[in-house]
């Protein structure tokens, strides 16, 4: 809208302030917690402003570091070859849906759209996934379920390939000898760039974040776990991490800065989404509303 | 005749393209459709030693089960509440945010705000659980050591105490929502042509009257397309939010016990499945039923915008 009203304009500027204040602010007691000595918490809780700041719960962490750290690697082979499969079967049902000429597609389509009315919930599925294809305590079980195609993308894509690929140049490759596959990936795809990004980005944030495949798959071989598990385990149990550390010589575990070092743990699980934040806010943000009330 | 043959020759010719759906419709059959035929299970008694498909057929017990105690007024009731209270008080501040992004000149400032209000939203629920935590805890929380020694209050032990947790949820969703919704209202916003406004500013029209006659009323069809496809989900719930935000604490079940977390606890924690499977059906087909006909509604109020 349009205003002169300078205490109008003044009055939004603060309360944006405020809004921008409160979203970090519970960022930063996560931070500053982490940084406090464990004396400090004992005596007076996590605050904004440690008296004293001290490394010692990141000192702890890393010499003990082989929990983490392997959490980390798990994180990063589920997420990479979840995204790579994610985006292979997306573009793969993406495309044949763009092709206005080919027989069945609206059976396709309405195959793929009735996943978003109705689901069968989690106890099928949970059944499905470990009486009929045995998926517990395996690596499929954190990649599988739930995450590896989800019909948004498949519907943005198609979309995407509609709207700007013009048929012409397909066709043009087509006379040239091009095979259906061979226009897809050296035509199609190059020029979907864009949209190829904004979903890899969901897919990697949702396989980065997820830990409820962890919860319903994964039994008794936690060592599959990815970084969100983990922090699960040793936020609902600091046993979890005395036990890993007490087979640690010269440490002892009275020390331990355990409320400080489970701060720690957290700042550390975030670290990689948010110093990548600034670069792919933009497609983040695209993501959002092109995803959100039309799909 | 012909017709057929040439049908038959498109289909031929497109084999490439219909190879290229197998792994998807594989995907989506595992993932999706089995699951779908697999809420019968809600009318058997499973008998993991002869397997789901040999277990007998029970008829409604399950459910008889399930209604017969408090647990399902529970659940039903707080995730109907609570989507209620995320729908109205989510999109209100959702509105007002976008407004505000709006009225506010300076680029970097409006796109900075965008960018940080909406770093929750990228959280997983476990760092929200931490952050939470760390307000909370009894002995070392922000809230019992900072504020409510400031406020001259004794301190409450949070995670044993049900009362405050539909206000804690609250604003740990609306810490977590507001920057997504609010970018979805901003970016319709952005579209309204800006003639309007001069048009209405010559007119002598003042700031309250270009919100509430020009701004809303083009934002119309947004805000009922959200309500309604909101309305649609009211029988679902982020499981996350209601289960490992409160820490899984069992005194707090009557304010934070909804359908998705009662489904989990009764199937992975109590091995309760025939409960947990019909609470599910319950859940799913009411879903399904909601999702259809608030499309409708939608189609009539607005046929671009709906699902179908």
């Amino acid at each position: 809208m349009i205003t002169n009203n300078k205490v109008f304009i003044a009055i939004q500027y603060i309360f944006l302030f405020c809004l921008v204040i409160m979203a970090v602010i519970p960022f930063w007691l996560l931070i500053s917690s982490s940084f406090t000595t464990e004396k400090e918490i004992l005596e007076s809780g996590y605050s904004l402003f440690p008296k004293i700041v001290t490394f010692d719960a990141y000192r702890y962490l890393f010499s003990v570091s082989g929990g983490v750290l392997r959490a980390y690697m798990m994180s990063i082979i589920i997420a990479g070859s979840g995204v790579f499969t994610c985006l292979v079967l997306t573009i793969l049902f993406a495309y044949p849906l763009s092709k206005q000429e080919l027989p069945g597609k609206n059976f396709f389509a309405f195959f793929l759209f009735f996943t978003m009315l109705f689901n069968g919930g989690l106890v099928p599925t949970y059944m499905v996934y470990t009486q009929l294809f045995h998926i517990k305590d395996t690596l499929f079980g954190m990649i599988i379920p739930g995450l590896l195609m989800s019909p948004f993308s498949v519907i943005m894509v198609r979309t995407y390939i509609t709207s700007n690929v013009a048929n012409e140049i397909v066709d043009a490759a087509k006379i040239d000898g091009a095979g259906d596959y061979r226009a897809l990936l050296s035509v199609v795809i190059p020029l979907c760039k864009p949209i190829i990004g904004t979903i890899a980005l969901m897919s990697f944030i949702g396989y980065w974040n997820n830990w409820t495949n962890g919860i319903y798959y994964i039994q008794n071989r936690t060592d599959m776990y990815g970084i969100q598990n983990y922090l699960k385990t040793v936020l609902d149990s600091v046993n979890v991490l005395q036990s890993q550390i007490s087979g640690q010589v010269g440490i002892d575990v009275k020390d331990l800065p355990s409320m400080g070092i489970r701060m720690a743990l957290a700042v550390i699980g975030v670290l990689p989404v948010l110093i990548m934040y600034p670069f792919f806010q933009k497609s983040f943000i695209k993501g959002i509303t092109i995803g959100s009330v039309k799909g | 005749m012909r017709k057929n043959s040439s049908l038959q020759k498109r289909i031929f010719k497109s084999w490439p393209l219909y190879t290229m759906l197998i792994p998807g419709m594989i995907y989506l059959i595992i993932n999706n459709y089995l699951p779908m035929f697999g809420i019968l299970i809600a009318f058997k008694k499973v008998d993991y030693s002869v397997g789901i498909l040999q277990s007998p057929w029970t008829g409604f017990s399950n459910f008889t089960y399930l209604f017969a105690s408090n647990d399902a007024y529970i659940m039903f009731r707080n995730t109907i509440l609570y989507n209620i209270a995320f729908i109205i008080l989510g999109n209100l501040l959702g509105l007002i945010v976008a407004i505000a992004l709006d009225t506010v000149k300076n680029r970097f400032f409006r796109n900075a705000t965008q960018v940080i209000i909406l770093i929750p939203h990228l959280l997983s629920t476990i760092i929200i659980t931490y952050i939470v935590y760390a307000f909370l805890n009894e002995q070392n929380g922000f809230m019992n050591n900072s504020i409510l020694k400031l406020l001259n209050m004794e301190p409450v032990s949070w995670y044993n105490t049900p009362g405050p947790w539909p206000i804690i949820l609250i604003i740990v969703y609306l810490w977590m929502s507001i920057g997504y919704t609010s970018i979805l209202y901003y970016s319709t916003l952005i579209g309204i042509d800006k003639t309007f406004y001069e048009a209405a500013v010559v007119d002598g029209a003042s700031l309250w009257q270009q919100i509430f006659r020009i701004t809303l009323p083009c934002m119309k069809k947004t805000i009922i397309i959200l309500l309604i496809l909101a309305v649609g989900r009211i029988c679902y719930s982020d499981f996350g939010l209601f289960y490992q935000v409160p820490m899984h604490s069992g005194l707090l079940y009557s304010t934070t016990q909804t359908i998705d977390t009662f489904v989990y606890r009764a199937l992975l924690e109590q091995n309760s499945i025939g409960r947990s499977s019909a609470a599910g059906l319950f859940q799913s087909v009411l879903g399904f039923v909601l999702v259809v006909s608030t499309n409708l509604i939608v189609r009539k109020v607005d046929a671009e915008s709906s699902l179908f």
